[in-house]
């Protein structure tokens, strides 16, 4: 079947574990205040392709992979192509290929189950630890997300969770430790990482002539990762 | 059993000079990691600073720190000359003092005289006087070039030709100096001499032995250059100090003689392990003791210089030396190459800091020890210092005891030789081709007269015929101007002493070069998938175009494009091959420019691609900067594609990655290199050079060179100290594709 495709990124090495392959799709239900990919928001912007296709392509990189590498697809909210998706994951699966879903968790249907049974690593990124504020800067629902994560326990697949730190909005221990609290409860969880909020985004705001609505806010120091991360593995022991 | 030899396993090599034998008898693979290594000694470090001081003073005369302008450079015209007698472990200067450069005007009296002239030194009366009555080749060369040959090149459709200097890319089995000792080298050489004087006197015979005469007596000097520094080296090393020391004599000798383009140190180091290991082992040398040999050894190549004019620098930047040295590979038996010795090479640029010389090159097989090409990946992360080249590819082509001259050129050591062909620009012929033989650039007409083509649009067929034309006409054009400078230059700047460390019957390559491959493709690419129209003058020849939308462009793994670019390379390679080369030399191609895409560019003028008028080519068979879309693998990908069988003389890669892209930490990064080089080398792509830095900080250094004094990095099959670039040079290096994923 075809889906729509933002880009292919043929090297990444930080969506997900060792050399990957990029897909971004196009589309995607939330509007985060910090989102780094506005170009990805209307899925009618990518360019529709067969998932054989795409697969085609991403065999061309399958010799660079090694034994961790693989795809990673992302958005735009690849869940909402689930069905998309997992063509392309199954796919990859007959040959060898790692799988990794970069997602917000923020849709869930009968496409659901049948995808993340391809799928070998879910990179979940859980935006807002209170409904609150998940609401507010995402338009989304947290509920959601953790529903997500109990499909994902379920099945048996790995996840790294995903945080971006926006300097005055989360950028607490407080935010951890509702995290925290918040993800206890699974035992599929083998990562977080904190990401800082970076402004490089800010210019495709210009260019798309779209409002940016954390213009003022600066970028997150690195210091402050630091400063949470330790928080958060001190909690954990 | 002769004396130095025992302890070794016995073989043929005893019976005739078989390097390879020796190794294979002999070395012991190392498949461990790099915990063993160690940490340069306090000799090292001060013996180190006071070079290091030398190299500063060298910069702040504007790159030459004195020149000996008495003495014609030869192996015995110098007395000895040491960095610090006392310190030294490895002795031996090109001069009698370290940095100062010799003359050496066999290539040609003219570039001589300009070079001293440029760093405020007079050639001497004394050498000017003497070089009168002599020949040189450059001499010869110009008493032979046609009209169209001294064209082509002063247009600049044939660039960088070893016309006026040495041609280098020979390498001398420097090996062949520990292990047999000269006494024996001379004594096989003359059994050769008698044996072929005894057949008919053909010209090719004649020559050959006159050759031979001037090899021995060249082994001869070689033995007269040690014994001034007190050793006798016609007897074999008899340890792994003399194992250096001798191997280092014949190099040292090579570079007296010789100021070849490239001179290149061969596959020393597993070699020089064997030595190592039985020291070790009867307990006369220790880990330490055998870092500081192989520290002082590169300490020496570090130093080694030769004179060049301005104008050979703007092709070349850096003053480059390409002391190449190939590490590691996979043995045909299937062991492994890689010793502990392959470590220690490498570990010389920790030691003392990363450095552009020698030239390490890593013979990359799928199959080396994991830990190994982690180390590599982690030096290259930490030094951007080495190369990579795909053994995988060579290994069935050339053996295993194979080294690279220069950048990519792989020949077997000691049996294989190479004349340099420097190369041609694509780009311009093409231009050539669509004005019908009229550069617009200069004025001046070259090869077939026909009219310009006409019509409003470009058409795809059309051209590429002219193409064709034109390119059977240069490529012969090409191989009679080689043939030209290859007779002289055998004539009048033979290599005596690397030609003594060859077998006397060698097979020999003519290396073809091509410039602005990528420039073509993305060319002909818009020609064909776009709408490009000329832009004429008033008399109707072609000046620019105007190129309407878009385009495949090379190096986005876009077969439309890349098949273009694979087509055009091996058209080349074709038409070559229907000249007879010199010496039944065999023909070989590249896709390699050193820094002279800068140079190549300038002199060309504006491109269908969109390329301007003067702009820098891509380096080698890179994409050009910035038109990769899709990312690092696509763009690894497209090069990937070109064919090695038609393209025997390298087909360069240079890689810019930005840290943070690949990888968050250095274990990461080490680890990542490793998988994109084994995926790169699976698809038998043949070379690449890895840079891991940020644009960023070139721009910084650009700006204020007392930033990073020694800041490395790989352009084009070598490595330079950035601040040794023309400033233009580091613009275009700046300009590059840095590979960024955000």
């Amino acid at each position: 079947m075809k889906g729509y495709i933002h880009s292919v990124q043929s090297l990444s090495t930080v969506d997900g574990p060792g050399v990957r392959s990029v897909v971004f799709l196009s589309g995607c239900p939330l509007r985060c205040v910090y989102c780094h990919n506005p170009d990805t928001w209307r899925k009618e912007d990518g360019t529709e392709r067969e998932a054989a296709e795409v697969f085609a392509q991403i065999c061309r990189f399958s010799a660079y992979f090694g034994e961790k590498g693989g795809l990673t697809v992302s958005g735009g909210e690849p869940l909402a192509q689930a069905a998309f998706v997992t063509e392309l994951f199954s796919l990859c699966r007959d040959q060898g290929i790692g799988t990794c879903l970069d997602t917000a968790g923020s849709i869930i249907n009968e496409h659901t189950d049948r995808l993340l049974k391809a799928t070998d690593l879910c990179l979940l990124d859980i935006k807002f630890a209170a409904q609150e504020d998940y609401l507010r800067y995402t338009g989304g629902s947290l509920q959601q997300v953790i529903s997500f994560l109990e499909r994902l326990q379920k099945a048996g697949v790995p996840v790294i969770t995903r945080h971006v730190i926006v300097p005055g909005i989360n950028d607490s221990e407080a935010f951890i430790d509702r995290l925290q609290a918040l993800l206890r409860p699974f035992d599929n969880i083998r990562q977080n990482d904190l990401l800082p909020f970076r402004r490089l985004c800010a210019d495709k705001y210009h260019r798309l002539g779209i409002p940016f609505p954390l213009e003022k806010t600066p970028d997150c120091p690195t210091a402050t990762i630091r400063s949470l991360a330790a928080y958060w593995s001190a909690l954990k022991k | 059993m002769t004396e130095q030899w025992k302890g070794f396993a016995e073989g043929v090599w005893q019976k005739k000079i078989d390097v390879r034998d020796f190794i294979q008898k002999n070395y012991t693979p190392y498949t461990g990691d790099a915990k063993f290594l160690c940490p340069a000694t306090e000799r090292t470090k001060s013996l180190y600073a006071r070079l290091q001081s030398l190299f500063d003073e060298e910069r702040a005369r504007g790159g030459v720190l004195d020149i000996d302008t008495e003495t014609v450079s030869s192996l015995t015209a110098y007395p000895p000359g040491y960095l610090d007698k006392d310190k030294e472990i490895i002795v031996g200067l090109q001069t009698d003092a370290p940095l100062k450069r010799g003359v050496n005007p066999f290539g040609g009296i003219r570039m001589t005289r300009q070079a001293c002239e440029a760093y405020g030194y007079r050639l001497s009366d004394k050498i000017e006087e003497e070089f009168r009555y002599r020949t040189t080749h450059n001499d010869g060369v110009y008493r032979v070039y046609s009209e169209e040959m001294r064209r082509a090149r002063k247009i600049g459709a044939l660039t960088g030709l070893p016309d006026a200097y040495g041609r280098g890319r020979i390498i001398g089995d420097y090996r062949r100096v520990a292990l047999y000792g000269t006494a024996r080298l001379m004594d096989a050489k003359k059994k050769d001499k008698e044996e072929i004087s005894r057949q008919d006197m053909t010209a090719e015979r004649v020559q050959l032995l006159e050759e031979l005469f001037r090899q021995i007596d060249f082994l001869g000097k070689l033995t007269e250059m040690a014994k001034m520094y007190g050793f006798d080296i016609s007897v074999p090393a008899a340890n792994a100090k003399e194992a250096v020391q001798w191997t280092y004599f014949g190099y040292l000798a090579a570079n007296k003689e010789q100021n070849g383009a490239a001179m290149s140190l061969g596959r020393v180091s597993t070699f020089l392990d064997i030595y190592i290991e039985r020291d070790l082992k009867s307990g006369v040398l220790t880990e330490e003791g055998a870092q500081e040999l192989m520290d002082d050894f590169v300490m020496k190549l570090r130093m080694a210089r030769h004179l060049r004019t301005p104008e050979y620098n703007e092709l070349f930047g850096g003053d480059p030396m390409w002391i190449t040295e190939s590490v590691g590979g996979m043995g045909e038996d299937g062991r492994t190459l890689v010793t502990k010795n392959s470590y220690r090479i490498l570990q010389t640029l920790y030691n003392m800091g990363s450095s552009p010389e020698p030239n390490l090159t890593i013979l990359w097989s799928r199959n080396l020890p994991e830990p190994f090409k982690r180390f590599c990946c982690r030096v290259s992360c930490d030094t951007d210092s080495i190369q990579y080249e795909n053994d995988d590819l060579m290994r069935p082509i050339y053996g295993d005891d194979y080294g690279i001259a220069c950048c990519v050129s792989a020949m077997k050591i000691g049996k294989q030789m190479q004349f340099f062909g420097a190369r041609c620009n694509l780009p311009k012929l093409l231009l050539l081709a669509i004005n019908g033989g009229y550069d617009t650039l200069s004025g001046l007409t070259l090869g077939p007269q026909k009219e310009p083509l006409q019509g409003e649009t470009l058409q795809y067929d059309e051209v590429c015929e002219r193409l064709d034309e034109y390119r059977a006409w240069l490529c012969r054009l090409y191989v009679n101007t080689m043939n030209v400078i290859h007779y002289m230059h055998d004539k009048y700047a033979y290599e005596k002493i690397q030609m003594a460390l060859h077998d006397t019957n060698v097979h020999r390559f003519m290396a073809f070069g091509v410039a602005g491959l990528s420039v073509l493709a993305d060319s002909l690419s818009a020609i064909r998938y776009a709408s490009v129209k000329p832009i004429r003058d008033e008399n109707g020849y072609i000046v620019d175009f105007e190129t309407e939308g878009d385009f495949p462009k090379f190096g986005n793994d876009d077969d439309r494009v890349d098949a273009i670019a694979v087509e055009q390379f091996k058209r080349m390679h074709k038409e070559l091959r229907k000249t007879p080369a010199y010496r039944g030399a065999e023909h070989t191609l590249s896709a390699l420019t050193i820094t002279s895409n800068v140079m190549y560019g300038k002199k060309t003028g504006a491109t269908p691609d969109g390329r301007k008028k003067g702009e820098p080519f891509a380096p080698g068979a890179n994409p050009m900067h910035n038109r990769e879309r899709n990312g690092a693998l696509a763009s690894l990908n497209s090069i990937a594609k070109l064919p090695y069988r038609y393209g025997r003389d390298g087909i360069s890669n240079t890689f810019s990655i930005v840290p943070d892209t690949l990888g968050k930490n250095p274990t990461e990064r080490a680890e990542n290199l490793t998988t994109i080089l084994d995926g790169y080398f699976s698809k038998m792509a043949h070379h690449i050079n890895v840079n891991v830095l940020d644009r960023q900080k070139l721009i910084d250094a650009f700006n204020d060179p007392t930033l990073y004094p020694n800041l490395t990095i790989r352009v084009s099959g070598y490595a330079v100290n950035f601040h040794k670039l023309s400033r233009e040079q580091q613009q275009e290096v700046i300009r590059r594709t840095f590979h960024e994923a955000l």
